[in-house]
């Protein structure tokens, strides 16, 4: 790991500003992600700022009936949370299905948002990835793509987004907060907040150097049942090779979205269009453009199968 | 002449010594730069909180985590450095009560905290009834993830008890249950290379038993 030097940040205003004025500067919050990608010299900060102390760690009603969520609470906190239990299952699901429970203990919301790509390659150093080393070339490519993404991937990088919260808020539209270098309020929606590979794969957000997230914001619920299957090779503490979150009316309509297949969480409104025909029609629609590798066409076959499971359990 | 443990220690920093310069020679042509122009005292920070009961401050490279505080600073060696990157759960110790993966936080991050360890929830002749539960359903082999195992379990059993749901839990919305798929999913982040498995599960569902 490389030297840093090390604050506590009082405010947000001051710690959003304090990033934008050094360029190699990291907020830390559960620091899972983090510091595992600077123990491989992967990020190298030369100043990391702690935003524990921010507080930040609520989640609250919105006037609008939905829910604020901080960008500092723990993902165990946001899984048990009653009215998240209650009113947004999916979130639950998928924030349960991902990590250990010693992980989701220090895991924050903003934290697990910004999670960066699980491709082997982009883990080894001595190897070219366009999204670590810009310009270098992407190794999964040609490489060994069985975990890597299958669909809005480019001739740059095929990398996946690894967050299962993630494929939940997509589905919910949640809307991240944020606060600019310049003190500026800002709200993005989730579908526009992670972005596809393109040319550039190593900027993978929207957010600008030293913007920092507050919080998410949840709808008012949806009702309906709320089901995430997530499908991996064992049967816990991995990352997804596919998962599928769904909420489904009684009457069959709903949304889904998909994880473990795109550098973003991946949802097409044509696939929510489809889903009451069913896991085939909404399939093909959800991957339309997909440009699977030889190593991993199988998952286009796996998110149908693993759709068709959710409808049966949405029925049953 | 060394007797073992002198030997051990010697071995050990030998071991220490060379995989940090090998480290520091491979970092060299970026980082050195930085580094002159910082300070020492800017790399390096004094943080203090309580371990198993006892204040402790610590004046460390920022680097250090939470894990190399415990084992190399304050020679509490029975938490275990399994892969260094959250990835088997032999670093489990608690915090506030909360288990976490002690090689993926910093130790600086930690002021005024409450840490508990292997040595703190007991000792030989005074054993946690989890510590007595491992031995009696011989819970391990090597014993190498096993303070881990013994953290995290004693932890699950507290996390069911707040009713935190887990990822087997069927209805989301009714109180969390210790059953032995329970026991096994919220274990899932201990590795155990022996496979002591299911001796695990029969342990943490012994004490789960005799606590409820
Ligand atoms: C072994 C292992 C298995 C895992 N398995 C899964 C899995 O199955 N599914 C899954 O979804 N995840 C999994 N994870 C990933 C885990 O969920 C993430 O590491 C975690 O969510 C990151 O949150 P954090 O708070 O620790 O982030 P940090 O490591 O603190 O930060 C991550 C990034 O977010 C930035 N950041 C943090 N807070 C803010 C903020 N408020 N504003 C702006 N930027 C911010 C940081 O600067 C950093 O770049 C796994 C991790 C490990 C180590
Ligand atoms: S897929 Fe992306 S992250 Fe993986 S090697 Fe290629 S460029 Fe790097
Ligand atoms: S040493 Fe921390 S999880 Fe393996
Ligand atoms: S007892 Fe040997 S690793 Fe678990």
């Amino acid at each position: 790991m490389r030297a840093f030097t090390y604050e506590r940040a009082s405010t947000i205003e001051a710690a959003a500003a304090s990033a934008a004025s050094h360029p190699s500067t990291r907020f830390i919050a559960g620091g899972t992600n983090l510091l595992d990608l600077m123990k491989l010299e992967i990020e190298v900060p030369t100043h990391l700022i702690d935003v524990n102390g921010l507080g930040l760690d609520t989640i609250e009603k919105t006037p609008e009936g939905g829910l604020r969520i901080g960008a500092l609470v723990r993902n165990t906190d946001l899984a048990a949370d009653k009215t998240v239990r209650r009113d947004y299952g999916l979130l639950s699901r998928a924030l349960l299905a991902g990590a250990s429970g010693q992980l989701r203990n220090k895991a924050t919301t903003a934290g697990n948002l910004l999670q960066r790509t699980r491709c082997p390659y982009f883990y080894d150093t001595n190897q070219p990835c366009n999204k670590r080393q810009p310009g270098s070339g992407c190794s999964a490519i040609e490489g060994f793509s069985r975990q890597l993404g299958i669909v809005g991937v480019s001739d740059s990088c095929i990398a996946t987004h690894p967050s299962d919260m993630a494929i939940a808020l997509r589905a919910l539209d949640a809307v991240v907060e944020t606060v600019k270098p310049d003190g500026r309020r800002h709200a993005v929606p989730i579908a526009e907040f992670h972005r596809l590979p393109g040319n550039t794969p190593h900027i993978e957000t929207v957010l600008e150097q030293g913007e920092f997230i507050t919080g998410v914001v949840l709808p008012a619920p949806l009702g309906g049942r709320h089901i995430y299957r997530k499908v991996r090779d064992r049967a816990s503490y991995a990352f997804a090779l596919i998962s599928v979150g769904a909420v489904i009316q009684p009457d069959g309509t709903g949304r889904v979205a998909a994880g473990g297949v795109a550098h973003r969480p991946w949802r097409v409104e044509a696939a929510d269009v489809a889903l009451p025909q069913g896991a085939r029609p909404a399939t093909a629609a959800l991957l339309a453009d997909a440009r699977p590798t030889e190593h991993n066409r199988f998952k286009i076959d796996l998110v149908e199968r693993t759709l068709g499971a959710v409808i049966a359990e949405a029925k049953g | 002449m060394l007797n073992p443990t002198q030997l051990e220690i010697s071995r050990r920093n030998l071991l220490i010594t060379s995989a940090a310069a090998a480290a520091a020679t491979s970092a060299l042509p970026l980082s050195a730069a930085a580094q002159t122009s910082q300070t020492e005292t800017e790399l390096t920070s004094t943080v203090a909180f309580a371990v198993n009961g006892e204040r402790r401050e610590l004046n460390i490279d920022n680097r250090t985590t939470l894990l190399d505080a415990l084992r190399e600073h304050l020679h509490l060696t029975g938490t275990k450095k399994g892969c260094d990157h959250g990835q088997c759960g032999a670093c489990t110790v608690m915090v506030g009560g909360r288990r976490v993966n002690a090689c993926l936080t910093l130790a600086i991050m930690h002021e005024g905290d409450e840490i508990t360890t292997i040595e703190g929830l007991g000792q030989p002749g005074n054993l946690h009834p989890m510590q007595a539960a491992f031995v009696k359903h011989d819970g391990f082999q090597c014993g190498y993830c096993t303070p881990g195992q013994i953290c995290s379990s004693v932890a699950v059993l507290e996390e069911i008890k707040a009713n935190i749901p887990s990822h087997v839990t069927t209805d989301l919305t009714a109180p969390a249950s210790a059953s032995a798929e329970e026991i096994r999913e919220r274990m899932s982040g201990n590795i155990c290379r022996c496979g002591a498995y299911s001796n695990i599960v029969d342990a943490i569902t012994d004490v789960a038993g005799t606590r409820a």
